[in-house]
């Protein structure tokens, strides 16, 4: 133990605690500008400076340790001078029309300045105005807002692997941008988003997609559908005030009803009809010798990540379109004919927690007329928290309300697609039952839940063991694919997303994810697992209904053209 | 001129070597730059990424991703050199090249930029062609010089 003061106070805390840590044990706020939770420390922006009894500088409270017997002054007179500089400083090289910007009210610059008392600057401005990067359809860069912070380098580099982001120039120069100053796109990005959720400011930020929703909305021509991913009923709630980990499933589904959407169906049944379809795919591949290891394709941004890092290996991957994609391609043909409406009179809208699915939504493989998106507009849990706030919905309060038929019954197994692991374990459900022709006494693959890296499981399948494995990040799933790729890979089937945590950590879910809030997510995920009457996809009777109705039997020819897909190497 | 192969071969597959690899590859060049399909290939050489390599050629003045002129002027801008009037010098080549710090010739014969001391502070003020430092500069001097440069291309 250390022993040492903070304005005054006696702190006691273990070896090797920097002076931030030990502080926030003790509830004594220091305030950090380029400090995120689970990332690396960079000591970039120097807000969170101390001053040391007997030294003549300031030091960065992030990355000093603290030592035996030292008295520290968080606030002294020199500090909070240093620190209002500092602020003064940045604000002064950044584009601070915050009315103008997404990130107003929940920007850790501003909040910054707010709390340190800045309401006018010293020093004059010296931003020269930069274009912006906004020839993609999933996110904007808007450089003049940039602090350089680094924050997005670091997950781009370190938890996903893409290294899209760097430092280019010196001094007071710098800005971040990809390679060769160019902007972003899908030859070298894969729209995670996972830059974007860690930004302080609103120098990364998803495409507002909620005009042409209210339009669709406002025409009465339209019949306006939207579906909601399993992640986004465990973390909408924060945006709206409530602690991380609420279920808020119904309240959801009321409050899209409010909006004015003519129906709000839930993407946990295509969740359920994808585990028929890809367990049903991985059954043919083990018995007819297909390519195995099967890899899981319902995360954009790891399909993104292997058509440009891995092309050799994209016949590993189960060729079946998402759930938000199989909800697309149900909703312009069954439900069309079912509702006797034309399909381009449908509009579908998507509420997910991802940005990646904004730009799988305009693949044009994902168009069953060849000409239309399946999929009109896709919408992070941000976007919608914004059109909800717009309308002045009391959330908390709104009575709950069920999702719509025909896509109404849904299982356990759906509701868990939403955490890492929860595929699999969805599939294990279905597929254990399906070969072994046996019941599963115990529904709950354990050793694949959790925000371990990788994971492992091992099942009997048919009289063999076999091995399957779960990844998340994509710095992960580069292991995999190496395996796959050096053909040493010891699983039959591999589950890949993309984020960490899965989808509850994807890149449109409420700003402030870090370790503590995932695992929150995870758990009230589960908890809605648990607590559903049906818990395995095969046994959901309104998707057997949907196969005896329309689409004959799993990989069906019909299911073929409506829910499978294809791959493409990019060029790089 | 050297292909970028035969530079990469010379060292091991390691990150530390990247700075030795852009700065003999970008001398060994005719127009003294590292283009981008340069970038791309010593990238997967050492497998370090894109963004790291050009974030490095960035930061030192002495690299760049932009073509340069086959004759690179640098005219030294610090307190020795400029309480000699290295201002008149510099004004001079901006004159008669018709081109401003950083800047290109249209012919791509020469390349203007200001640079901190090149150790000649005793016959300030100086520049340096490539790998050529002239000294106790006039501006007549300068015009000379250049002339001589242009000649040399016939
Ligand atoms: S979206 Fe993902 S891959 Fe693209 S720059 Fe951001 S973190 Fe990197
Ligand atoms: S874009 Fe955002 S996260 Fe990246 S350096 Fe700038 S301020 Fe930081
Ligand atoms: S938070 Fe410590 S230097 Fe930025």
């Amino acid at each position: 133990m250390i022993n040492f003061k903070i304005n005054n106070i006696d702190i006691a805390c273990e070896e090797n605690t920097t002076i931030l840590a030990a502080a926030r044990q003790h509830n004594i706020d220091i305030p950090t500008l380029c400090n995120y939770p689970d990332l690396e420390i960079k000591s970039e922006c120097r807000v969170c400076v101390v001053e040391i009894d007997g030294r003549k500088k300031l030091f960065t409270s992030c990355s000093t340790i603290a030592t035996e017997g030292m008295i520290i002054n968080t606030n002294s007179p020199k500090v909070l001078n240093a620190r209002k500089t500092i602020i003064e400083l940045i604000l002064a090289n950044h584009d601070a029309s915050c009315t103008a910007c997404p990130k107003n009210l929940n920007c850790e610059l501003q909040s910054l300045a707010n709390k340190l008392g800045i309401d006018d600057n010293r020093f004059p401005t010296v931003l020269e105005v930069k274009p912006l990067d906004n020839k993609n359809p999933v996110l904007i860069r808007n450089i003049n807002r940039c602090i350089k912070c680094g924050r997005c380098i670091d997950v781009c580099k370190n938890v996903q692997s893409m290294s899209v982001l760097d430092v280019m120039g010196r001094s007071k120069d710098i800005e971040i941008t990809p390679a060769y100053g160019k902007f972003l796109s899908d030859e070298y990005c894969v729209y995670c988003g996972q830059c974007a959720s860690v930004c302080p400011v609103g120098a990364i930020i998803e495409k507002d997609d909620t005009d042409p929703v209210w339009e669709a909305i406002n025409n009465p021509h339209l019949h306006v559908v939207v579906q909601v991913a399993p992640a986004v009923r465990v973390s909408l709630g924060e945006e709206m005030g409530m602690e991380a980990g609420s279920i808020v499933t119904g309240k959801v589904v009321a409050a899209l009803k409010y909006l004015g959407f003519d129906a709000v169906y839930d993407t946990d049944f295509t969740a359920d009809l994808t585990i028929l379809e890809e367990g049903t795919e991985l059954i043919t591949r083990v018995t007819t010798g297909g390519t195995l290891p099967m890899m899981t394709s319902c995360c954009p941004g790891w399909i993104s990540f292997a058509e440009q890092r891995y092309p050799e290996i994209l016949d590993h991957l189960s060729t079946c379109k998402s759930p938000q994609q199989m909800f697309g391609a149900l909703a312009k043909s069954y439900y069309a004919e079912k509702m006797e409406l034309k399909p381009k009179d449908i509009f579908v809208v998507s509420i997910m927690p991802c940005t990646a699915k904004k730009y799988e939504s305009q693949r044009v493989e994902m168009r069953i007329d060849n000409v239309n998106p399946d999929v009109d507009v896709v919408l992070t849990t941000r976007e919608l928290s914004k059109m909800i706030k717009q309308m002045g919905i009391n959330f908390e309060s709104i009575e709950e309300v069920p999702f719509d038929k025909p896509f109404g019954i849904t299982t356990g197994a759906a509701a868990i697609f939403g955490a890492t692991g929860g595929v699999m374990e969805a599939a294990l459900r279905t597929v254990y039952e399906i070969v072994n022709k046996e019941e599963l006494t115990n529904l709950d693959f354990k050793s694949v839940r959790g925000l371990e890296g990788l994971k492992e499981a091992e099942v009997e399948l048919g009289g063999q063991k076999v091995k399957v494995a779960v990844a998340h990040t994509l710095e992960n799933a580069k292991l995999m694919c190496e395996q796959v790729k050096a053909g040493t890979s010891p699983y039959t089937f591999i589950e890949v997303m993309c984020c960490p945590g899965g989808c509850i950590g994807g890149g449109g879910q409420p700003y402030g994810t870090t370790k503590e809030v995932r695992q929150k997510r995870i758990d009230a995920i589960y908890s809605v697992d648990e607590n559903m009457e049906i818990r395995k996809s095969h046994k959901n009777p309104d998707i057997l209904a949907l196969y005896e109705d329309y689409l004959e039997k799993p990989n069906s020819h019909k299911a073929h053209h409506l829910l499978h897909t294809y791959y493409h190497a990019r060029k790089k | 001129m050297i292909l970028l192969n035969e530079i990469l071969s010379k060292y091991p597959k390691e990150q530390e070597y990247l700075i030795e690899i852009l700065l003999e590859y970008q001398t060994s060049k005719k127009n003294h730059y590292i283009s981008s399909e340069d970038v791309a290939s010593i990238s997967k050489y050492l497998g370090v990424p894109e963004s790291q390599v050009c974030s490095v050629i960035s930061f030192y003045s002495l690299l760049s991703m932009k073509p340069k002129g086959k004759y690179v002027i640098q005219v030294c801008h610090d307190v020795p050199c400029f309480v000699n009037d290295s201002t008149s010098i510099y004004d001079k080549l901006v004159e008669i090249l018709e081109i401003n710090d950083g800047e290109t010739t249209k012919d791509n014969l020469f390349t203007l930029e200001i640079t901190e001391c090149l150790g000649r502070c005793n016959e300030a003020p100086a520049m340096r062609v490539n790998n050529l430092v002239y000294v106790s500069l006039t501006p007549a001097k300068v015009e000379k010089i250049i002339n001589d440069l242009r000649g040399e291309k016939k």
